[in-house]
């Protein structure tokens, strides 16, 4: 392969030698000299005054270092983007499993122990447990009203549609909480030193979240809190922001031990206790044209955003602007809002609020072209966005789309029409259907975000003439090394076998933004080129080398270089694409400066016996500008995609007391290797000019689309509605008993 | 109890790990897994639930697929413990290894250990396998990342020499 051609090319990936020979390092197979172990002592009820902390008997509490919010050095809060959940507990609980006390000591199992002989007298305060019971304002536990965030999109006059449509179709779709069930629980490593101030190693996402919730926490300034991201296994949205939290505790314990500890969660604890995906509630109603055109609706939202405000809003946010789906509104009404409730906070997870309403409006236009009497292909095609249509923000589409032809090629890559022929009758016993979800994803930060961001990447030459990419963004199975790595090697014209990327390090790296809503390979990668290209002119600029080169020329330039003036770095620093507008307070604009846009579909059959739900076969074609590295790009589409037919057939918090009852893998249960169809993916490649390369973000795409695809396909085989997520067997046993009975 | 006492429920226990004669002391009750990351430093087997259902902690015993978070190491006495480590001969890859590398069948890379001794123990049994013993072979190996199709893919080509698609 020729430096050329390294864009689009499967290269191997940079860390997968050590990935397939177990040499990777996480932080659970990492000890420092001296290190002891923390753990957490947590709530057992959802809302209440702590009356009083007992140690008990047997525990030598002498040998324990124990930590409590009296130990918070400056603001007792995870900083975030309100600074409104404690670190630790003062006082008041507020959710199931809320941090109260910190033990540590050199011997794990005794830790256990301890752990289980505190014992805690709360006075009960009543607890809202549901988005119902928050909205009716029995109890106010946040704020004023009990609701982190509002959003309204207006966009034309909805009130004066109803009077002209053919139908008025409603309907309303919940989604359940879902676990981001990375393979790796969540874990840091924590070290205090008076003079160097504190440092943690971790699994997570977000270096520089972490960096900032430490220096709040303990009053220091930045140069003295160090952030090391060690390999981590799987992230999804669920090492954003918890991992602060962890940071934090095991920050505080190295502090008042003096010794380095490490704090791994288990599965049950990493299960109980860390975030999840909110929990929604989306309502349509939408008046339609005789034709079975949308000529406007109004479209209401809720999430469940648990006792803190964490990440909401932003999450809200995403949602809100993802509701209309890729159709053309004339008129619409959004309202949005995420409301407290006393279980532990939601947060990210792959998708951040768009599978929730993306669920609701393919579940809806299914119910629409019910309504109008035309197929679900046939409704999609007369309600797509077109180029120099706006979306429901009124942002503009100026690149070139064709969704018609996109939803064409994928109702032939799957057989659809042929198959729902095919299905009319019951085969086998089984009930088959098939089912189609059209939908778009917005890459990077919403609206204004990345401005405000202001991410900084560097590019590095090095003394031996190889090249470093310095960004904090992190790899955790995506892909993040590799794809940064062809960018850099292919801007410098260099093999890719000559790049290599520094391991996330705060006092090494600059803040290129947290690792999250699909920006690293377009944004980041992009800041990534530009500063490629700044280290090639100075070396040109410098005469260290000619316009045009060989690899060895580069590399013996930049040696020189190094050499001679000691340093070779180049930063970048993130510019608004031109012609970006955003008004914040009236949500309307340019809410993403690029869309990925897709059609899947799937088969299912439906058990007559078991009410089991099956994908027989799964079809994901999207358009995401340019693919950079196809394998990788592959991969992720797939992987999201089983996680996704686990969000919609499989996974299912039980909540009991606003604390999840069914924390192991045993009883949560995420697809295995014989519960997955054949899942076919597939790319139309679209310029797309802001990107590296052209590239759009496509990390989270692929949970947008399966669950409604999945429930569409359940109700053409059963002729029975489903609206609501994780769809069991035995709701679908009750629905058929139902109606049986009517 | 107090900790001198406990030293002294320890015991020595001889097996062969990845081909060599090895002897450590340990509680017989030790998980096999905390005796190969804490005590031997072998740290590519990884916790992933510690009860059994997530196969990250999989090791070969007597060729057989286990997961070392249900081994007590009293049980291993005597027996061949094949680990991540032993699979690579020095710096060449095993064939999986570097058909798991070529085909994208690590991702964030946690559950790679165990799913490739899982693979090696699916191709001992299976040398030429069908898609459906590949994906019975490996449902106890639990990826949230690739939605397993690069992997059944790896397998294939480990098996057959070239992918099968």
């Amino acid at each position: 392969m020729t430096e050329r051609h390294i864009i689009g090319a499967a290269v191997p990936r940079k860390e997968g030698r050590d990935k397939v020979t177990g040499r990777a390092r996480y932080v659970d197979d990492m000890t420092l000299p001296g290190m002891i172990f923390g753990a957490t002592v947590r709530s057992t009820i959802p809302r209440g005054k702590i009356k009083k902390i007992s140690f008990g008997p047997g525990i030598a509490w002498d040998g324990f270092v124990i930590a409590s919010a009296s130990d918070i050095p400056c603001k007792n809060c995870i900083a975030l983007i309100l600074e409104d959940q404690p670190c630790l507990a003062n006082g008041a609980v507020n959710h199931p499993e809320e941090p109260i006390l910190l033990l540590a000591h050199a011997d794990r199992h005794l830790l256990r122990k301890a752990v289980d002989a505190v014992s805690i007298e709360y006075e009960r305060l009543p607890a809202l447990l549901a988005m119902e019971e928050s909205e009716s304002k029995k109890e106010i536990i946040w704020g004023e009203d009990n609701v982190f965030k509002t959003y309204l999109i207006e966009k034309g006059e909805v009130d004066s549609v109803w009077k002209d449509a053919a139908h008025i179709v409603e309907g309303e779709y919940r989604t359940g909480a879902q676990e981001q069930l990375y393979i790796e629980n969540n874990g840091v490593i924590a070290a205090y030193d008076a003079e160097a101030g504190v440092t943690v190693w971790g699994s997570l996402q977000c270096p520089y979240y972490v960096h900032k919730a430490l220096m709040a926490l303990f009053g220091l300034p930045a140069e003295k809190v160090r952030v090391i991201q060690m390999e981590t296994g799987g992230a999804f949205g669920g090492k954003e922001e918890y991992p602060s939290m962890i940071s934090a505790h095991a920050a505080l314990l190295a502090k008042k031990s003096g010794r380095p500890v490490k704090i791994i969660y288990d599965r049950a604890e990493d299960m109980v206790a860390t975030t999840k995906r909110h929990p929604s509630r989306t309502r349509h109603r939408t008046a339609v044209d005789a034709n079975g055109k949308i000529l406007g609706g109004e479209i209401e939202i809720a999430m469940d955003g648990g006792a803190y405000a964490t990440l909401s809003s932003v999450v809200l946010s995403r949602g809100t602007i993802h509701a209309g789906g890729p159709y053309y509104w004339p008129h619409v009404r959004v309202r949005a809002k995420a409301v407290a409730t006393n279980t532990p906070p939601h947060g990210a997870f792959r998708g951040f609020g768009a599978p929730q309403t993306i669920f609701a409006m393919e579940r809806h236009m299914d119910r629409i072209a019910r309504a109008v009497g035309v197929s679900p292909i046939e409704i999609r095609k007369r309600n797509f966005l077109k180029t120099g249509m706006t979306t429901i923000t009124e942002q503009e589409i100026r690149e070139e789309i064709d969704l018609s032809g996109l939803l064409d090629r994928a109702v032939k890559l799957s057989n659809y029409d042929e198959k729902r022929k095919e299905f009319g009758a019951v085969k086998n016993g089984q009930k088959k259907g098939m089912g189609v979800a059209a939908f778009l994803h917005g890459a990077g930060f919403t609206g204004s975000g990345e401005r405000y961001l202001n991410s900084m990447v560097g590019v590095e030459g090095l003394a031996d003439g190889t090249v470093r990419v310095l960004v904090s963004s992190a790899e955790f199975g995506q892909g993040t090394n590799t794809v940064l790595c062809q960018v850099a090697a292919q801007e410098l014209v260099i093999p890719y076998e000559l790049v290599t990327i520094a391991q996330p390090d705060t006092t090494v790296v600059p803040n290129s933004g947290p690792t999250v809503a699909s920006r690293t390979a377009m944004i980041v990668g992009k800041l990534v080129q530009s500063a490629a290209r700044g280290l090639k002119q100075t070396l040109i600029g410098s005469g260290f080398l000619q316009g045009t080169y060989t690899p060895e020329e580069f590399r013996k330039a930049c040696k020189e270089f190094v050499a001679v003036r000691r340093a070779l770095k180049s930063y970048s620093r993130y510019e608004a694409p031109p012609g970006i507008y955003w008004d914040d307070s009236k949500y309307k604009g340019e809410a993403y400066s690029a869309f990925a846009w897709a059609v899947y579909i799937a088969e299912v059959a439906v058990d007559p016996v078991t009410y089991g739900v099956s994908v027989e076969d799964f079809v994901a074609l999207q358009e995401i500008g340019r693919v950079l590295h196809p394998l990788l790009a592959e991969g992720q589409i797939a992987g999201g995609v089983a996680q996704a037919i686990g969000f919609a057939l499989y996974e299912k918090v039980v909540w009991q007391e606003g604390r999840m009852a069914n924390n192991q893998m045993t009883n949560y249960i995420m697809p295995t290797s014989v519960d997955l169809p054949p899942i076919r993916v597939f790319f139309e490649q679209n310029g797309n000019v802001h990107g590296a390369y052209g590239a759009k973000g496509i990390g989270e795409l692929p949970m947008d689309g399966p669950a409604p695809a999945i429930v569409n396909a359940v109700e053409d085989a059963m002729k029975i509605r489903f609206d609501s997520i994780p769809l069991m067997p035995e709701d679908i046993f009750r629905a058929t008993t139902v109606r049986q009975d009517a | 109890m107090s900790s001198s006492a406990e030293k002294s429920g320890e015991q020595e226990h001889s097996f062969f790990l990845n081909g060599e004669t090895i002897s450590v002391r340990a509680f017989p009750m030790e998980r096999l897994l905390d005796v190969l990351r804490v005590e031997l430093g072998l740290t590519g087997a990884k916790e992933g639930c510690g009860e059994g259902e997530c196969g990250s902690c999989s090791v070969l015993i007597n060729g057989e697929l286990v997961n070392s978070c249900l081994v007590p190491v009293a049980q291993v006495k005597g027996t061949h413990v094949t680990t991540i480590e032993g699979l690579a001969k020095h710096e060449s890859l095993h064939p999986l290894q570097e058909a798991f590398l070529e085909c994208g069948g690590a991702q964030c890379g946690i559950c790679t250990p165990g799913m490739i001794l899982a693979s090696v123990h699916l191709l001992e049994k299976h040398p030429q396998p069908t898609l459906e013993q590949i994906k019975e072979g490996l449902s106890g190996n639990l990826c949230r990342c690739t939605g397993y199709m690069q992997i059944f893919e790896a397998v294939r080509k480990a098996a057959y020499g070239e992918s099968q698609r």
